[in-house]
């Protein structure tokens, strides 16, 4: 305390440390005993999660099991962490396909533009969370591991209630 | 007789099993008082360290609890947690900084560890064991001067803090060390104080006379304010919450372990638990009664009595470890300032005015001829709560945790109330 701090005087129940401490003791002990315990078991039983998580992503395919993304470029210019990589290619008919379409989950800041940009609902961040790895290049997913992602994907709103309110 | 009896205690041994083991006692050669301390020894340090390890399971179990959680549970459901954490503690790397003053560095966690264990040498932990050699006492090492040993050694433990925090060349373990050591100095006065009432009333520094003693009342009834100023002092000595400012994970790190790492830092850990089992055995040994309870005193010795009484004994350790940790987690930490006051300012004036106090009361029944007895504890004890309800009643007027500076006065309230009043920009 510096020199000149006062202090002022405050009623006792306010100041009590004895009777502070006592029920503080009584509440620590009430809990200690309370069966009910708010932790959940991860491995064993996992909390739900939003139907709006942003996760690990996922790339939906056409019935032919082919992806559906057309490499459009819009998913790497909106992307704000620049994750996405994406060179295109066109077939004989014509059809722009992704040569090469990998995302780098480590740089991803799962704000979704993605799947919200694509024209084609291709790209999609997903209900999920656990994506840990060995490595740091376990983390850049190529497009057949996009693909063969199977957890549901994120719905960007509620259908109940589509403008937020 | 069954085949132990008869392997080990062959008949015609001229020894009284209600009387100390004779000095010339042998078995087939081998000396019987000298195996029984070394067996005492063996027993006791492995109960106690794996007493520790378990307790740092249990710490963590009540304060998941109190924090409505489960706490550990996964290695052998739990059970298997302080061996994993051994283990991870002898797996990892050692750090040993360049600037560190090596020899000290090293020394420190021992240092720290070493008191707790020896001071345990001097408290009993069970009715004498009546065996076919002769009786055995539960103590290892009956000093006639237990109380004495205990706190000099106890003051030894401040060391490996101090030592710690220097060596680390780290302001923040020095500033742990600098604080580890004014607390643990400050509380050691009221520590040993109050333990003086103890003596006055038992006539004698032994433990084993402290315990004897307690067969009419437990000293918490006789010396209620005194087991009080012990039990706060022991908390402060002992670095546990609310007194934990050497460590002050938020100030300090980590305070004076900031530099230590693997089985180095552990065995600060294990010092901790180590000092706490101690004091819980003090605690209860001197005002608790130690391993005695109403039916447990006294000749003739028996083997079960002799159960009976560790159990007990173990019994209220274990529950002044739980109070122990059932503090830690309810209370925060005090401020340097208050911590400081509390010891000098509170306990020290009181820990003295009550020695002069229980040595006029003692002294003044035994004038009147009240002799040990229901008689002396019952007025000890309706004098203590006279004193127990002045005390409290002036510590709870928020003098314990009020700031060091002064109090205003109702005028110069009046006066500042004034001032703010005028200074108070006009609302439009």
């Amino acid at each position: 305390m510096g020199i000149g701090v006062k202090v002022l005087e405050r009623p006792t129940e306010e100041v009590s440390y004895v009777r502070a401490m006592i029920s503080g003791l009584g509440l620590t002990f009430k809990h200690m005993i309370n069966p009910h315990k708010v932790t959940v078991q991860y491995p064993e039983v996992r909390s739900t999660i939003s139907p709006r998580w942003r996760g690990t992503h996922r790339m939906l395919t056409t019935e032919t099991g082919k992806a559906k993304c057309v490499a459009c470029g819009l998913c790497p210019t909106v992307c704000p962490a620049n994750c996405i990589k994406l060179v295109p290619g066109e077939d004989e008919q014509g059809n722009r396909y992704p040569l090469v379409f990998e995302i780098d989950e480590f740089r991803c800041i799962f704000c979704g533009y993605c799947q919200e940009v694509c024209p084609e609902e291709a790209i999609h961040v997903g209900r999920h969370y656990e994506n840990s790895e060995y490595s740091r290049e376990g983390f850049v997913y190529d497009l057949e591991r996009l693909i063969a992602q199977t957890h549901p994907v994120c719905e960007m709103w509620d259908p109940a209630d589509p403008k937020g309110e | 007789m069954n085949w132990w009896t008869r392997a080990f205690c062959p008949a015609g041994l001229p020894y009284d099993p209600q009387q100390p083991v004779p000095d010339s006692a042998f078995w087939h050669f081998l000396p019987i008082d000298l195996i029984a301390i070394v067996i005492k020894m063996l027993v006791v340090f492995t109960v106690y360290m794996v007493g520790v390890a378990m307790l740092t399971l249990a710490e963590r179990k009540i304060s998941a609890w109190i924090q409505d959680r489960h706490g550990p549970n996964r290695v052998l459901k739990g059970w298997g947690q302080p061996l994993a954490d051994g283990v991870k503690n002898f797996m990892k790397e050692e750090t040993l900084p360049k600037i560190v003053n090596r020899p000290l560095f090293l020394l420190a966690p021992a240092l720290s560890f070493i008191p707790a264990l020896i001071t345990w040498a001097a408290i009993p932990f069970g009715a004498p064991l009546p065996t076919c050699w002769g009786r055995i006492d539960m103590v290892l090492a009956n000093l006639p001067i237990g109380y004495l040993w205990v706190l000099s050694i106890s003051s030894l433990g401040v060391y490996g803090i101090v030592f710690a925090g220097w060596a680390s060349n780290n302001k923040y373990s020095l500033l742990g060390g600098l604080r580890s050591s004014a607390q643990m100095i400050s509380y050691e006065i009221p520590l040993g104080m109050s333990m003086i009432a103890v003596l006055i009333l038992t006539g004698n520094v032994s433990f084993s006379e402290i315990v004897r003693q307690q067969t009419w009342g437990w000293n918490v009834i006789t010396l209620t304010l005194g087991c009080f100023i012990f039990m706060v002092s022991a908390f402060a000595e002992n670095n546990r919450l609310p007194f934990d400012l050497p460590e002050a994970e938020s100030e300090l790190i980590a305070g004076y372990h900031t530099e230590y790492s693997a089985m180095k830092f552990s065995l600060f850990f294990i010092a901790e638990y180590a000092n706490m089992v101690t004091q819980s055995a003090m605690i209860a040994t001197i005002f608790f009664g130690g391993w005695s309870m109403p039916g447990l005193d006294g000749p003739p010795w028996t083997v079960l009595k002799w159960a009976l009484s560790v159990a007990v004994f173990l019994g209220k350790v274990l529950f002044f470890l739980f109070v122990f940790m059932w503090i830690r987690w309810t209370l925060p930490r005090f401020r340097y300032d208050q911590l400081m006051s509390l010891g000098w300012k509170v306990l020290l004036p009181l820990s003295l005015s009550y020695i002069v106090i229980m040595a006029s009361a003692v002294l003044g029944l035994d004038v009147l001829g009240i002799q040990h007895g229901w008689l002396l504890s019952l007025d000890l004890f309706v004098l203590n709560i006279v004193l127990m309800v002045i005390v409290f009643l002036v510590i709870d007027r928020g003098r314990l945790v009020s700031p060091a500076s002064a109090r205003v006065r109702a005028a110069e309230l009046a006066r500042l109330r004034a001032v703010a009043k005028v200074e108070r920009p006009v609302e439009v």
